[in-house]
Order: C-alpha cells, then structure tokens, then sequence
C-alpha cells in the first residue's frame, strides 16, 4: 500500500497543470471561479485547445483520440482541470454520447461523428428526461415510428441542459410499445434543425438559461441514425451512465472554490478585521475541508479499484462519491453565500474603485445565483435519494 | 497510489483477523475476559506475542518485526473489529511507541525482550486532570536529586495502568505547568515506592488508571530521551495512537454496521423485513459512507504519521481524527437506533461497539479540539 502518486504521476500532474493554467485563456477561467454564465464560444474555445493537443477525450479509445492513460492519470488530469477552472469538455459529447458511439456504433456513424464530437464541431445535447420520467426515466414516452427508412418521432424532452446550443440531441425514445419498461427503448441521434424540433427555454433558479425543453412534433429521423440495435437503448443508456465516473465527485471543483473563499475572507471586512478572522467561519470552512479529504482518498480507492474492474458494469461505490461530492459542493456555495453576507442581494452593481470594500462588491453578485444553481447537483445523475437506493441493493443486500 | 496489501500484509491481515474471530467475535468470551481482574486473560496477550504482533513495530535490530503505519492499521482494525480487551493500544503503540522513539540502546535492551514476548508491560502515564487534550499541560514535577530525581503528582486514566510493570511516565523539570519545553520522561517501574495505581473500569469495557507520584526516586540513566524536551516525543507517540484509533474505529464501524444490517434483513414487524423499509435503508446507507469516509481518513493518518513536515503531519492526524469522531457518531448512533429497544441492552453486542466508539471520541483529542488545530494550520486546501 503506498498512497502517493509515482514521480511520473507527479510530472504528469505539473505538466497538465501548467498547461491548463497558460494555454486556457485566463478570462474563460476567471468566469468559470467566479460562477458567471460562459458563452457558447468559451466552451467552444477551451475544448479547441485541448483537442489540439489531443486532450480533449483522454478517456476514449486511443483509434478515435484517446490518450493511452492509466486510471490514475486520467483521476489527475480531471482534478487538474477542475482546479484551474477549465471549463469541463462538453459532458454531452465526451462523456455520454462519445463513448456510445465508439463502443455500440457502426463504422459509418463513428466516422460521420466522433471526430466532430471530439472538436465540438457538433454540440451534442441529451434527450433522456421527460416531465413524466424522472428518476423513474424508463417511464419515458417519446416515441419513435419506423416509416420507411425514417422514424417518426413524437414527444417532449425535460431539463436539455444547453440545448439552446446544441446542433445534435441523443434521445432515449420507446420503438416497441408493447414491450416491458426497459425493454422497447431506443438509442437515436437526432438533428436539432429537423422541421419539428422546437426549442423552449426553461429558466432556473439561478435566474439564468441553463436548461431548455425540446419538443419533437413528428420528427422524421434517417434510420440510419439508431445507434446499435433497435429496442436495445437501454443497456446503452446504462453504459453511458455508468461510463467514466472519474470525476464524479467534483472534487476538484469543491477544492477550488475553496481556495477561492480563503483568499477572498482575507479581503471581507468583517468587524474590526476580515472573514478570515472569524474563527466560526473558519471552523465551517475547515469541517468541509475535512471531509472532502476524506473524500479525496475515497475517490482514490474507487479508481484504484476501476483497473481491475468491468469498466461497462457500473461501480456501486461511486454512488458514495456522487452523495458526498454533491453534498460538499453545495456546502462550499453556502460557505460563499455566508462570506457574501448581505452583499449577496444585489443582482447587479455597480464597483466604484479598486479597494477591498469595491472588490467585494464586484464579485458578491455571484455568490447567490451559485448557490441556488448548485441545488441540481443533488438532483440530476440519479438523484441522492437514488443513490442511497443503489447502495442499499447493490452493497447492502437490502 | 497503490491500496493492496503486499502478501506479507496480507498475511498478517488474516492471522491476526483469525485469531480475532476465534477468540472473541461475540460477547460471551468478550465479557469473560473482562471480567478477570486485568481485564483480558494473561494467556490472551501470550498468544499475541506468539503471533509476532508485540514485537511487530520494533525494528529488526532489536528483535522486532520492522512493522511500519500500514502493519499498524492492520493491526488495529482486525482487533478493534472483535473489541479485543487486550493493552496493544496502551502496551505496544503508546508506552512502546516512546520507548521506541525516545529510548537509549541500553533501555531497548533491558525493556524490548519482556516487551515483545508478553512478559512485562508498559503504560503510558502522560494525562493529567487539568490538562484535557493538551499535551503540554504537565503539572507533575521531577525535581533533581542526588544520583536522579524525586517525582510528585498525579496521572490520570493512564490506559491499562494496572497491567504495566513499568510506566512511562512525563514530568516538569523545569517551566511552567503549559510551557512547551522542560518536560522529560521517565521510565518507572510500576512497584516502587511511592507508585501508587488506582485502577477502575473505563465506560467501554477496558481498564485505566489514576498513578499517583509520591517523592519517587527514579536514577538518571531511567530518563527517556533528553532532559526537558520530552514533548515533540509525546506529541508522535500520541500521533501514534491517534491513527491506531482510527484504524481501531474502522474496524469497530464495520462490524456494527455489519451487525445493524444482518438486523435488518432478519427482523420482522408488520409481516416484512424491516430493512424493506426505505426509511431505514437510507439510514444504513448514511453509516456506510460514513464508514467508508473514515476508512479513507485512517489510511491518511497511516500515510501521513510519517511524513516530516510537522505542521502539515499535525493537521493531517487532527483531520484524521475528526472524520473518524464524526464517522463514529453517526455509526454508533445510527445503529442503536435501528436495532430499537434490543440496541439499549448490555445484552447486545452492538451497544458495546456503540460505546467503545462513543469513548474513542474522547481519547486523544474531540472532534472540537482537533477542528480547531486544522483551523489554526489554515486548513487542508490551500488558496494559491
């Protein structure tokens, strides 16, 4: 047993860390720490460059770009990217529909698409949910009607994350009415400019458009388009979920907000002196601090355990890092919220000058909005209440 | 980042889980072992030398095993796992840990032999009444005297004081009673005069003691390590003990947690299962990341109780400390009330793991005593 990281891993960790922290524009950065809305072309910009240098899927199959990694380079390069606050490669592309199509799709699909994916020439969205089918999501109802060499599909997606940018959608949608929940569900790509795709934004708590509902009004959809087999979505869909769940945790994220809070408490006057003073904050802060180590070492073990794991079954333990990550991510915007104190009302405001008392003033504004966007992340990937389901059946036995 | 065993880890993982469970593992034989007047059967720490478990931390050349944090951790869990009464916390890894930092090559001699085959004891008489968890509160003083020096006051709940044939034991020679520098240890035999053990049981079922220093006399070359700097050596031993509880806790954590869902699968009211209830699951499921939160932090403690820098040493064993505090809580709280009124009885296994952990919150440090020294180290993550 040895818990520290090889002098290669270490190399490893500087190298990627000085590249995220030159070659990712400081402006996409900063807006990533401090919880404002990036724009299309800043995903766009951040992952252009990591795909120039072949980073952008390090997880895929080296034949479709992938970098030939262990587990435990790949749980640095995530931590490492989360830490400088880079953008995190489009989710939808990368880690969903990337890794589907390079493991299910035929040789004309991973042509046409994975490298597009990989470039985000094509932003890809994901059509799962629906108002009806949440976390019971094999409840869904879209359904798609061959016709010809066409589908016909009919139905409404919920909660498309970014959908307002997205060229392409993957849609879980029911070909086999009569056949059992899971069963009759299939894995189809659909164009986003399709006469009968519309677009409803759906704005957050956060007071910012972030998810989108997708409505399919008799879409017709090239067969050639069905991922895999027909009625076979399902298990595609799970793999996709189950599909690198490196990083799940965030706790890279969690860390940087962190260090954010402890060099912005030193310039929050709080009484005679700062935030950094006050020994209860402090004490808060450090309870967080705590257990998100402890948090750390768990990750480690779960990728540890992944390389002599079947990487398509899901681990049931990461179920622990999506609970406690979550819980900890949410914790620091609370801990941001309080250092904002009454601050954090103002939506918007004006900074008069360049002193502590203007500079807290500049970035309060975001301390609110984060915290209410984080609520989803106890929500969306299974929600916590899920989760605890899955460890009660998969490792309890219950 | 490797988290196996290597085989010789392995190895000793299974005996000393072996021995465990054959001779404890329920609470008859726990409860006939407490009951006998040390509180666990001589005959019981003789089969922990043969094992090779006392001699496990000390280094090759003075007759031990060369054990390292890892053998340690181990250790600790597969025996905090079965609650075995015996003094490997209070013998081997508190008084034999300062033996081992702070002791001359002719006090190894003399102690490490009798040590390491089960014959003589020792225990690690530091706390004081007054002092709550800082180790630098010493009150008792060692004044020089010809050929030595003459020892006054009084140790409190010294672990398994009245099994150790000699005692390490902290005083002032110099300073005042908080001040850092001029405390020194000693080694005392436990039979001399003005020694005197007040042995009494401790609330989870082991045994402790107060020692009260009467004008001893204890020779010069009875000094272990330097005069006046005996706290850094404390603070390690301590350091020491602090991951030996959390591997221990582990160990407890896991079998309560085990034992709270076999409870669960096997009680039945309203005609079901109550683990098929989903109100209960999700309380299971909270002990468990619990459980698996503090197992990392032990493995941390382990991985860090040698590392040099003695700031970034300290916070890591404090934060350690306070997962497995945290960790304990819920565990120990969680699954009394899942076992409903049989989790309330001395009849049942689990509430003596509820107790011993409730315990282990309070030795060496609570959980607002060890936040406190990661608030003042600046916390764990830094803000570069």
């Amino acid at each position: 047993m040895d818990l520290r990281f090889t002098p290669q891993e270490t190399a490893f960790r500087a190298e990627v860390r000085s590249f995220f922290r030159t070659e990712i524009p400081a402006e996409i950065r900063a807006k990533v720490s401090e919880g404002r809305p990036l724009a299309r072309e800043d995903y766009v910009t951040s992952q252009r460059i990591l795909d120039a240098k072949g980073w952008a899927v390090p997880h895929w199959p080296v034949e479709h770009g992938g970098q030939p990694w262990t587990t435990v380079q790949r749980y640095i390069f995530m931590e490492e990217l989360m830490q400088a606050a880079v953008p995190l490669p489009l989710q939808f592309n990368c880690f969903m529909v990337g890794p589907v199509i390079a493991t299910f799709g035929n040789a004309a699909q991973k042509a046409r698409f994975l490298p597009r994916i990989k470039s985000l020439e094509d932003w890809w969205c994901q059509g799962f949910s629906e108002p009806g089918a949440g976390s019971d999501l094999a409840s869904l109802k879209t359904r798609a009607v061959r016709d010809g060499d066409h589908y016909i599909v009919d139905g409404q997606k919920a909660w498309t994350t970014l959908g307002q940018y997205a060229d392409w959608i993957f849609c879980l949608v029911r070909t086999d009415m009569a056949a059992k929940k899971q069963q009759g569900i299939s894995f189809l790509l659909i164009d986003m400019k399709s006469p009968g795709v519309t677009v409803r934004p759906i704005i957050t708590i956060d007071g910012r458009h972030e998810v989108n509902e997708v409505f399919l009004d008799a879409v017709r959809v090239p067969v050639e388009n069905l991922v895999g087999e027909e009625n076979k979505g399902w298990d595609y869909a799970k793999f996709l979920l189950a599909n690198e769940r490196t990083g799940i945790a965030r706790i890279g994220i969690s860390k940087e907000r962190i260090a954010r809070i402890k060099r912005l408490a030193r310039t929050t006057p709080a009484g005679a002196g700062t935030m950094w003073d006050d020994l209860d904050f402090r004490s808060r802060l450090a309870a967080v601090e705590i257990e998100l180590k402890a948090l750390e070492i768990t990750q480690m073990r779960v990728v540890a355990a992944q390389a002599t794991r079947d990487p398509t079954k899901p681990d049931p333990a990461s179920s622990i890092l999506k609970i406690k990550g979550s819980e900890l991510q949410q914790a620091t915007t609370e801990l941001l919220l309080e250092l904002a104190g009454p601050n954090a009302l103002p939506a918007a405001r004006a900074q008069a000058g360049d002193n502590d008392v203007e500079a807290l003033l500049a970035w309060a504004d975001t301390a609110a909005p984060t915290y209410f966007n984080m609520r989803k992340v106890s929500i969306y990937g299974g929600s916590n209440e899920i989760q605890h389901n899955v460890i009660a059946k998969a490792i309890l036995g219950l | 980042m490797d988290f196996d065993l290597s085989d010789e880890q392995s190895l000793l993982k299974d005996s000393v889980s072996r021995w465990a469970a054959n001779t404890y593992g329920t609470l008859d034989p726990l409860t006939a072992a407490r009951t006998e007047p040390l509180g666990f059967p001589e005959a019981r720490w003789s089969e922990l030398a043969d094992l090779g478990l006392l001699g496990l931390p000390f280094a090759e050349a003075d007759g031990g095993f060369g054990g390292g944090p890892v053998e340690m951790l181990v250790v600790k869990e597969a025996l905090g796992r079965v609650m075995a009464p015996e003094p490997y916390l209070a013998s081997i890894i508190l008084g034999g840990g300062a033996l081992r930092l702070a002791g001359s090559a002719d006090q190894k001699a003399a102690l490490l032999p009798g040590l390491m085959d089960g014959t003589a004891r020792l225990a690690f008489a530091h706390g004081e009444v007054q002092a709550r968890y800082d180790l630098n509160d010493v009150a008792t003083t060692a004044r020089a005297v010809a050929g030595g020096f003459r020892l006054e006051g009084r140790k409190s709940v010294v672990l398994n004081a009245d099994a150790a044939r000699t005692l390490v034991v902290s005083a002032r020679t110099s300073g005042a009673r908080r001040d850092a520098a001029g405390i020194t240890l000693f080694l005392l035999p436990a039979d001399v005069p003005g020694v005197t053990v007040s042995a009494y049981p401790t609330q989870d079922g082991g045994r402790a003691g107060d020692v009260t220093l009467s004008e001893v006399f204890v020779p010069a070359h009875s000094m272990l390590g330097a005069p006046d700097a005996g706290l850094p050596v404390i603070e390690r031993v301590v350091e020491g003990a602090i991951a030996a509880l959390c591997a221990e806790a582990v160990g407890l954590m896991e079998a309560l947690h085990g034992l709270t869902v076999e409870y669960l699968k096997t009680r039945k009211q309203f005609g079901v299962a109550i683990g098929s209830f989903q109100a209960l699951q999700h309380k299971a499921v909270d002990m468990f990341v619990a459980l698996e939160q503090a197992r990392s932090m032990a493995l941390y403690a382990g991985m860090m109780l040698e590392a040099e820098d003695d700031a970034e040493r300290r916070a890591a064993l404090s934060a350690a400390k306070v997962q497995i505090n945290r960790s304990a809580r819920l565990v120990g709280q969680t699954a009394v009330q899942l076992h409903g009124g049989i989790g309330m009885t001395m009849e049942y296994l689990g509430a003596h793991h509820f107790r011993r952990l409730a315990m282990i919150e309070l030795m060496f440090g609570d959980t607002p005593y060890h936040q406190r020294r990661v608030v003042a180290a600046g916390g764990l993550v830094g803000a570069a």
